[in-house]
């Protein structure tokens, strides 16, 4: 690294992210011939879908009645509308053959008496359109995630996919608007690599670790969306932050929204089970920006339990041993370390914890990136695409559902493969990239790397993480988002003045921790700032000030620009409200009960 | 001739770094954390970090956090999940594999020594190379066989029963905990494939979709690949998952043997 000399490579694609969606897509670009790389930070099986516990929706109907229908609209009213209605129609139908895929790929899914992938409830998942509980999730046990990521990884290596392990992504190359490749640094040798291809897909994940508590993985530092906004393009929907309802509490690990699904409920300080009070129908199954908010009002009108009374109770002791042993194995073994809790005889202490960015990179269904452009909210991106969490399609709109986020990884990841298929021939000529085609981000790497300022990384993390925390929570106001903006854009100014004390080249990661800690900035302030300029309630965004949702002025995407200064600017993109085919109608908004 | 001493490079040297806790700490704990840098061309060393428990987290990985947060930042290790799952974190803590985020300090009495996984080529600090173990992971070609095609348009069936065998041995995490804490991998890690892949070839072999599992025995077939492993139980010991790779292995010895008759 000391001369700053790059290794040239050239593919057809490069996948950015082995979770999930990057592994998905990789897999499938494999397969379809195009010479293919998979850069990660971590190795494949660490990246962060590992963690996802409770299932994959599709109606596969192995548990009683369902039709991709009703998913469709359950998954345009949990997304408060915000969703895009063509993309959701295309995940929801293309869902059961997709988990059948992985289930032919080996997943090791839990089963029913007759042999059939085992499916669970979960909120907001429900028949004839809102009318009766559907068994909609399948499940391998609760570590779903591990199951698929696993699988997903096999397969890759069954396909000889490319792999470039512990790479750090630095920065796109830009060319006139067009996505041209990607930099990366090598963790065990300290060396930049220069990939040049005809398709990026940024895999990369969500930003979770903006916030002080949250269920994400350390890794989750929303890398692609850095790159995104670096590169001018905008971020959309980024005021949507999910709270999972039942993280445990202080430690932040999640609790799988399967406990409930399996009969598992919620109790406040005087052991009421208080969702009846606040979901009359879903009670403990409703939304979770829903379960989240019920909870909170909880806490906050002094029924919360627990020495601070700010904790809920999550109960699964009335399951039974057999159960938990053979649906909820993890989560017992995960209460037991971190809360001291055994599941057998006593309630979980939880509170709502932030677990998902709805938000992210846009993009059409194909993943194909969009930017506004001469007033052209949709406008590709040549070259760039994104899938899983780093992106934004929208499925899932103000407010995911449980167990739509692995489907999503899948089904957006196959899709972008299968896309670039069409669009990139294997072994099509590559045009020579400009001449300063990296310069970017070598500067970048080399002014943290020889930062020497008085602020270290850690102090800013810190600070930024509070702030987020505070200022843009479960229930939001103006002064407060205010605020936050303000003293936010001194923690992002104060970047400048950041400094990192190891100056190594190998496995330097107070580098590459700094290196996220700029990704993590840039969608804080997007977050905050999104958030202050949205006057209405709606999914995950709850504003105090404006309760209600505003569909004749708010029901648009948000698209917001964070510059080099931190200075953000907004425009907005139409909801699609239209379907993508015949098959199903329009689902017109209207009041969100559960 | 055997070597029983770490070559002239590896010795740890003993008068490593003291970073002493601030004068108002109220609970203090030392760790002793193995430190190589592979630039500097220095022999590994031990430093020492006081710890104020007061202000840290319950687990290992808690106080490895803070003191790359507020002591020293040039400390090296992985870590992602933080809860048990995604197998970044394991080295060796207090004399055993396990990983730094499940494992609780109070559980450990005294200072609290922390090694890279054993036996294992030193990246750099706590960060071992682990390239070897995952080419033997793909060595048993992990994933599902068969000759007979899916169903176009449904799952596989699988019983309850047969599910149940698989259920347990496919929640390996990788962490390599396991192999290596094994004598026999330390010496033979060259051609004994080594408790996780073996626990993971026995994942394949008794999944009642695949359909290679004779391929999958001829394979393991070998002196070394499979039977040099003794028995002596240190991976069961060491999985932080309570999983029982011994226990597989010698459910593969026995499928061996059976075919034999």
């Amino acid at each position: 690294m000391s001369d700053y000399t790059f290794i040239d490579h050239t593919y057809d694609v490069v996948v950015v992210g082995a979770g999930g969606a990057g592994l998905r897509a990789t897999l499938g670009l494999a397969e379809a011939g195009l010479s293919t790389v998979c850069i990660t930070k971590v190795f494949p099986t660490r990246s962060h879908t590992v963690a996802a516990q409770g299932g994959i929706s599709a109606a596969l109907g192995n548990m009683g009645e369902d039709d991709w229908r009703f998913h469709f609209y359950d998954t345009i009213k949990g997304s408060d509308w915000l969703g895009d209605q063509d993309a959701i129609e295309f995940m929801c139908k293309e869902a059961p053959a997709a988990v059948i895929e992985l289930e032919h790929y080996g997943v090791p899914f839990s089963r029913t008496e007759d042999g059939r992938i085992y499916q669970r409830p979960f909120g907001g998942m429900t028949t004839h359109f809102g009318k009766g509980i559907a068994q909609r999730t399948a499940a391998a046990a609760d570590r779903t995630g591990h199951a698929m990521l696993h699988a997903l990884y096999q397969q890759s290596i069954r396909h000889n996919a490319e792999f470039h392990v512990e790479y750090f992504a630095i920065d796109l190359i830009m060319e006139n608007g067009e996505c041209r490749g990607v930099v990366a640094l090598d963790l065990a040798t300290g060396r930049l690599h220069r990939y040049r291809a005809h398709a990026v897909i940024l895999a990369t994940g969500g930003y979770g670790r903006a916030y002080f508590t949250c269920t994400s993985a350390h890794t989750c530092t929303g890398d692609g969306g850095g790159m995104a906004l670096r590169a001018g393009l905008p971020l959309q929907d980024m005021e949507f932050v999910q709270f999972h309802p039942t993280g445990i509490y202080g430690a932040g690990c999640l609790i799988t929204e399967g406990v409930r699904g399996e009969g598992g409920f919620l109790t406040n300080s005087k052991g009421e089970r208080f969702m009846e009070r606040y979901a009359p129908n879903a009670k403990d199954l409703a939304s979770r920006d829903v379960v989240s908010r019920s909870m909170t009002i909880e806490v906050r009108e002094g029924r919360g339990v627990g020495e601070h009374r700010d904790q809920i109770h999550l109960h699964l002791e009335h399951l039974g041993p057999e159960v938990i042993h053979e649906r909820l194995p993890g989560i017992a073994d995960t209460a037991r370390i971190f809360a001291g809790v055994d599941v057998t005889k006593e309630p979980i202490p939880v509170q709502p914890t932030v677990h998902y960015n709805m938000g992210g990179i846009p993009c059409n269904y194909h993943g194909e990136v969009v930017t506004v452009k001469n007033g052209d909210p949709d406008t590709i991106v040549p070259g760039l695409f994104a899938a899983g969490e780093a992106a934004c399609v929208s499925v899932h709109g103000a407010n995911r559902l449980g167990s739509n986020s692995l489907l999503d990884i899948v089904i957006f990841g196959r899709e972008a493969a299968r896309h670039i298929a069409t669009l990139v021939k294997p072994g099509e000529r590559h045009r020579a990239l400009p001449k300063d085609a990296g310069d970017f981000a070598v500067a970048r790497l080399d002014r943290l790397r020889n930062a020497k300022g008085s602020r270290p990384t850690a102090e800013i993390r810190r600070e930024m993480q509070r702030i987020m925390q505070a200022d843009a929570a479960v229930f939001r106001t103006e002064t407060s988002l205010r605020e936050g903006c303000g003293k936010l854009a001194k923690t992002f100014a104060s970047f400048a003045d950041v400094r990192i004390s190891d100056r190594s080249l190998v496995w330097n990661t107070d580098l590459i921790e700094t290196l996220e800690l700029e990704n993590l900035l840039g969608q804080a302030v997007a977050t905050i700032n999104a958030a202050e300029n949205r006057k209405e309630s709606r999914g995950a965004h709850a504003r105090e000030d404006f309760p209600e949702r505003n569909d004749a002025e708010w029901m648009k995407h948000t698209l917001i620009r964070v510059d080099s200064a931190g200075r953000t600017t907004i425009d907005y993109r139409k909801v699609h409200l239209d379907t993508l085919t015949r098959d199903v109608e329009t689902v017109p908004p209207k009041a969100r009960v559960y | 001739m055997s070597t029983f001493r770490l070559p002239p490079n590896s010795r740890v040297r003993r008068d490593g770094k003291v970073y002493k806790a601030a004068s108002d700490a109220r609970k203090v704990r030392t760790f002793r954390i193995y430190r190589f840098d592979p630039d500097s061309g220095e022999n590994p060393r031990l430093d020492t970090y006081e710890v104020d428990m007061g202000a840290c987290g319950p687990m290992v990985l808690d106080a490895l956090i803070k003191i790359k947060n507020e002591v020293d930042s040039t400390l090296t290790f992985r870590r992602s999940c933080r809860e048990g799952i995604c197998g970044s974190c394991a080295m060796n803590i207090d004399g055993l594999n396990t990983l730094a985020c499940t494992k609780a300090c109070d559980d450990i009495k005294g200072d609290v020594a922390i090694y890279p996984l054993p036996h294992m080529p030193v990246v750099k600090d706590l960060v071992p190379d682990l390239t070897q173990f995952y080419a033997q992971y793909a060595a048993v070609k992990p994933w599902l066989q068969t000759r007979t095609p899916a169903p176009p348009d449904r799952e596989r069936l699988q019983s309850k029963a047969e599910q149940e065998k698989i259920d347990r041995p496919s929640a390996c995490i990788l962490c390599a905990c396991c192999s290596t804490s094994c004598p026999s991998y330390w010496w033979n890690s060259d051609r004994y494939l080594g408790p996780a892949a073996l626990l993971s070839a026995y994942r394949w072999i008794v999944d009642s979709r695949d359909e290679a599992t004779g391929e999958r025995l001829d394979e393991l077939e070998d002196p070394f690949r499979l039977y040099r492993c003794h028995t002596i139980m240190n991976c069961t010991e060491a999985c932080p998952k309570d999983l029982n790779p011994a226990k597989t292995i010698a459910e593969i010895k026995k499928l061996l043997a059976e075919r034999q008759h």
